[in-house]
This record gives structure tokens, sequence and C-alpha cells, in this order.
């Protein structure tokens, strides 16, 4: 609320150095051949994730909501890009019939009306933001609105999840059952198998992330920011100083699903597939753990954990697919064990440390 | 002190799976006065306030603020709004932020969340913190954690949190807890400071205290969920039911 701490400044310019790299530096040495078309893809899958932990992060590390619908949410803003995707295949499938290939596998010869109106961007667009905002309002109206807290929250946004998953993998529902969606040829009349678009997808990704991650930060700093955090750290006092609780953790909700709800829609050209199974709470939960090895309750945090743990997995997954979970797992509790404050910390506790190191001779 | 009611209680009571925590609660607080409350563990003074403040609802009876708002409908934050703060028993602050950022939570104004995200200070915000501050004497500590400060710090922060919400009913819940002596002595006159412009009523078991802040106003002894009597503080100590209550238990029990 005052004004910017130091240690926020020199946050902001390293965002800002950060970004520039990203958004400038690093595309250009793609296009340069410096960098290959397969990092410069990976890394956005990466900015992509890093949106997925902002949003846990947000609803957990600042307002104490452990959800695991997160993961829904994001698969919801997947599907929606999806949808228009596969409508721009046209009748480049497989069948070559002007509808795609699941539903001809089907049985369908004409395009289900729920189908129709994807063909327009703008609409999968604006649905890409009102069908995970719609859910997270109505779902986190009944939830706060009841007084769901804690471990039950956790385990309700899980069941949804769960539900919603289920629904996913039927084929009657239209949504391309247990094999979702692929072969994309097509966005907004670029060709995604050519690095140009492939780069032009990762720098909006950069981008996005910049925007939102400048938003939070300036959001953290006003009451309503204040107000987020006393709800994380004491929710009666909040609510005995005359604010209404729910509505402010429904607000941060469906803030959050709606990033989450971008992170998947930009993480679907780039990755090429959708399915039923990023929509599962376990994806949820490794978004989870990915905030809490960045560090919890920042916004670095989350995007430093998403960023490391899954280049660990690009790694482990050739090196040792096998233990791929195990290594997850054990992160996890040496984290939480060893390192609560996550990565981030890590300056801060060796400065204590070197602190304690220097004034040790003269003690 | 005119006789407005400002907080009428009748015959409230309240059970916890079957135990009785309030039976047939009679009370009235009248406007600016500072009465205080007391009675052994478990007489259900807390549960009081609770009722009050829409912690929790009462199983029957009536509670009103001024003449006519029926605060058994409402739900905290509206009883809050209208003018009722609380102090808890246990501290309650926003251990996280800084002693400054605790007030401005509290500080009286608009609630909603989108006139949170667009809220600025005002020079007036920032002489009322100011001034709030000197008054609970952490002008010094106004950028320390909450969570950092001793005990009877936290106490005053929350009566501080409680005086920029200016409300017109401060339920105060045992304030003197962890306090030394010239602490409990100073807070005591805080309270009898802010009588007469705020109508308060305060839970206490330190008796010397009591005998402080009471002086010759009303002093109402609660027993098993019940007044068991009320009146001066002389009267009452001298009551042999109110003996009876507290006997074994010491004069001045914490
Ligand atoms: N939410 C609750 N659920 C169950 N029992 C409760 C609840 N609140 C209060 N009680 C019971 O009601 C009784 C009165 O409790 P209360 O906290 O009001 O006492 P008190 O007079 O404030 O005591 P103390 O002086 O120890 O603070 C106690 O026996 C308590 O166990
Ligand atoms: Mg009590």
């Amino acid at each position: 609320m005052s004004s910017l701490s130091t240690r926020h400044k020199v946050e902001l310019i390293a965002a800002g150095f950060i970004s520039l790299f990203f958004i400038v530096i690093f595309p250009l040495l793609n296009a340069h051949g410096m960098v290959s078309d397969f990092t410069i893809n990976l890394w956005g899958k990466y900015l992509c994730y890093a949106l997925l932990a902002i949003s846990v992060d947000l609803l957990w590390g600042y307002t104490g909501l452990l959800s695991l619908g997160q993961a829904l949410f994001f698969s919801l803003g997947g599907y929606m890009m999806g949808m228009y995707l596969m409508r721009m295949i046209g009748d480049l499938g497989q069948y070559h019939k002007p509808i795609p290939d699941f539903l001809v596998f089907l049985g369908w010869t004409e395009l289900p009306k729920f189908w129709k109106p994807f063909s327009s961007f703008p609409f999968a667009f604006s649905l890409i933001l009102l069908l995970p905002g719609l859910l997270a309002l109505v779902f986190g109206f009944l939830a706060f609105r009841s007084r769901i807290k804690g471990v039950y929250f956790s385990i309700l946004t899980q069941a949804l999840t769960y539900g919603a998953s289920l629904m996913f993998f039927r084929n009657d529902m239209l949504m391309g059952g247990n094999n979702g969606f692929t072969d994309f040829k097509f966005i907004l009349g670029h060709d995604l198998r050519s690095a140009t678009t492939q780069r032009g997808l990762f720098i909006v990704t950069a981008i996005v992330l910049l925007l939102v991650y400048t938003s939070l930060r300036l959001l953290s700093h006003t009451k309503f920011g204040l107000v987020q955090r006393a709800i994380r750290d004491g929710e009666n006092r909040v609510l005995f100083s005359g604010y209404a609780t729910a509505h402010f953790k429904l607000f941060i909700f469906v803030i959050a699903a709606l990033i989450a709800s971008i992170g998947g829609a930009l993480y679907v050209p780039q990755v090429g597939i959708i399915n039923p199974s990023e929509m599962t709470p376990d994806k949820s939960l490794e978004a989870v753990v990915w905030c809490a090895v960045g560090g919890r309750g920042t916004l670095v945090g989350p995007i430093i954990g998403a960023i490391s743990i899954n280049s660990l997995k690009s790694w482990a997954s050739r090196a040792a697919p096998d233990y791929w979970l195990v290594i997850l797992g054990g992160l996890f509790v040496v984290v939480v064990l060893l390192l609560p404050g996550g990565i981030v910390s890590i300056p801060a506790r060796l400065k204590s440390l070197w602190q304690r190191v220097t004034r040790q001779p003269s003690a | 002190m005119n006789n407005k009611y400002m907080l009428t209680v009748e015959d409230v009571s309240k059970t916890y799976d079957g135990f009785k925590a309030i039976t047939d609660l009679t009370f009235y607080l009248f406007e600016g006065e500072l009465r205080t409350v007391i009675g052994p563990n478990g007489a259900g003074k807390s549960t009081f306030f609770d009722l009050i403040t829409g912690r929790a609802k009462p199983d029957k009876g009536k509670i009103e603020f001024g003449f006519d708002t029926d605060l058994t409908e409402l739900n905290e934050y509206e009883i809050n709004r209208l003018g009722v703060g609380r102090k808890f028993q246990t501290p309650s602050v926003f251990t996280e932020h800084t002693v400054f950022n605790n007030l401005v939570l509290s500080l009286k104004g608009s609630r909603g969340v989108f006139a949170s995200i667009f809220k600025r200070h005002s020079s007036t915000d920032r002489d009322r913190i100011d001034e709030l501050l000197k008054l609970i004497r952490l002008d010094g500590k106004r950028d320390w954690k909450a969570g950092q400060l001793a005990h009877g710090e936290k106490q005053w922060l929350e009566i501080g949190m409680l005086l920029a919400q200016d409300p017109k009913i401060l339920l105060v819940d045992e304030p003197a807890a962890g306090m030394t002596d010239e602490e409990t002595h100073r807070t005591g006159e805080l309270l009898i400071s802010l009588a007469g412009k705020h109508s308060i009523i305060v839970i206490e078991h330190d008796m010397t205290f009591v005998k402080q802040i009471a002086r010759d106003g009303q002093v109402t002894v609660l027993h098993q969920g019940s007044v068991l009597c009320e009146g001066k503080f002389d009267a009452v100590q001298s009551n042999p039911k109110v003996r009876e209550v507290y006997l074994g238990r010491g004069k001045s029990n914490k």
C-alpha cells in the first residue's frame, strides 16, 4: 500500500529484463537458428504451465484456498481452443469430411449444433473466458456461501474435476472421448506446423504471462491484496471487520479460473493435443507441487517452480521414465520439510547463513 | 447519558448439543454506557458475544440493535457494518500484516470487493491511523508484523482496530489478559475515556481492573448462562450468591 519496497523494485526490474529476454531475444535467437524450434516450443509449454501455477498460488498461497480444480479450468480453456482448431482442420482430416474425424467415426454426417459457432475465433475466445468463468462463479458461489473451507474445499474441487474428466472421457459427450482433439492444422490462417507460427504463439504466451504477473503484482499492493492475505491468515477477523469474505473469495476464484483457462487455451496449439487426462485431479496436484517448490505465496515462485520442475520432468522422462512420480513426490517432501519457502527463499536463507558465518569469529 | 437502549437482549437461549450455554438471558445496554460483565469460566460470557455478533444464532429470544434492528437475522459482517465491533478473547490480529496495515484494513469505510481494488489512502486516513497508533502506543512499531508483537501489544492493536472501525457498540472480551498491571491500568483508562461516545461491554476476570472501569456503573454477573445479579461493583462483590459462585477461586482470578 505504501510505496513499493526495495525488494519489489528489484523484482520488477528483474521481471522487466527476463520478459525482454523471453519476448524479444529468445524468439530472435530462434529465428536465427541459435535456439531450436523444439526448445522454443518446450518453453512455450512451460510458460503455459506457469500460468496454471500462478492460478493455483493466487488461491492457495495468497488466499489460503487449496483448489484442486485448476487443471479443470486449464483444460476447459484448452478444449474451447481445441474446438476452434478442430474446425480449422476443415476437410483435411483422414476422412476428408467437413466435420472432425472423431465425429465421422461416431457416425455423424453433420456437425452437432453446439459445434457450429466454434468456426469463429472470437466465439471460441469468448467461451475460453465465459465457460470457466461461469463455472467458477456458480461453483464458488455455492461453496463459499455454505462456508466450505480447508480440506473440504480441496476435496470438493477435486470431485468437480474428477466428475468433469469422467464426462469428457465419454464419447457421447461429442468432445473426442479419451483421445480428445489432435492433428490441428491452422490457427487464424497460420500453419501450426510452421516454426514462425509456433514462435508467434510462444511470444503471445510470454506477453500474457507478463501481463498476468504485472496485474497481480499491482493487485497485491491494493487494499484488495491486503484483504486477500488477511483472509488467508485469519478469516474470522476479516469477517468481523465487516468484509464479506465470501465475495472476495469468489472474485479470486473466478480470476484464477480465467488465468488457468487462458493458459490452457495457449497450451493446446503449442502442444498439439488436448484430452481428458489433462483434466484429472493429479494434474492439479502437480501444479500444487510446482507452487510449493517454487515458493508459495509469491508470484515469482510458481513461475520458477513450473519451469524448473517441468524441465526436470522433460529430462527425467528420457533418463528415468519410471521414476518420475517418485522424484516428484520426493522433491515435494524435501521442500516442505527443509525449504518451506521454496526456491525463491534460497537467497534470503543463504544471506542469513552468510551473516551467521561471518559474525561467528567476533562472537 | 440518556436512557436510549443500544442493545436489547430478551429471553435468549442457546444450547450446544444439549448443553445449555445461555439460558433465558435478558440484558439491556444503554447508549454511552460502559458495562462490565463478570462470571466464572464457562459462564457463557463469550457465547453471549457470539450471539450478538452473529457468530452463533440463538435458539430463541430477541436480540436487537438500537430500537428495531433484529440482529438474529443478520450475519457477522452485516452486524459489524451496523456498528458492532468485537475484540476476541484470544487476540485476533492479522499476524502477517504490519501494524499499520492492520489498521488500514479496519478503518471505517467501504468494504466492497471493487472498492477495495481502487481504494487510495486519503491524508485524513493517514492522520487517523497516526492518531490511533499514538493512542495504542504502537507508533514506534507501525512497520512490525503484528505477529511479532507481545501478547499485550496485540491486545492493544486489536483495540485500536476496533476503534478504527468507529463502532457504536464495542464488545471487548478480556482485554487485560497478558498485560502488566501498568498496561492493564492504562487499558482501563482508555476504555473509560471511550464511554459516552461509544456503548461498551467489557468481559473481565481481573477484579482490580473491573473495579477500576466499573466505577459506579453497572456490573453484570453471568452464571451458567443467565444473569445471576446486576448492580454496582461493591454491591455485587458483597452479594452472597456471587461469593458462592466464585467460592474457592480467590478474588482476582485470571
Ligand atoms: N461453539 C461451541 N460449541 C460447543 N460448545 C460451546 C461453543 N461455544 C461455547 N460452548 C460452551 O459453552 C460454555 C460457555 O462458554 P463461553 O466461552 O461462553 O464461556 P466464558 O464465560 O467466555 O468462559 P471463559 O471465562 O473461560 O472465557 C462452555 O462450556 C463452552 O464449552
Ligand atoms: Mg470467554
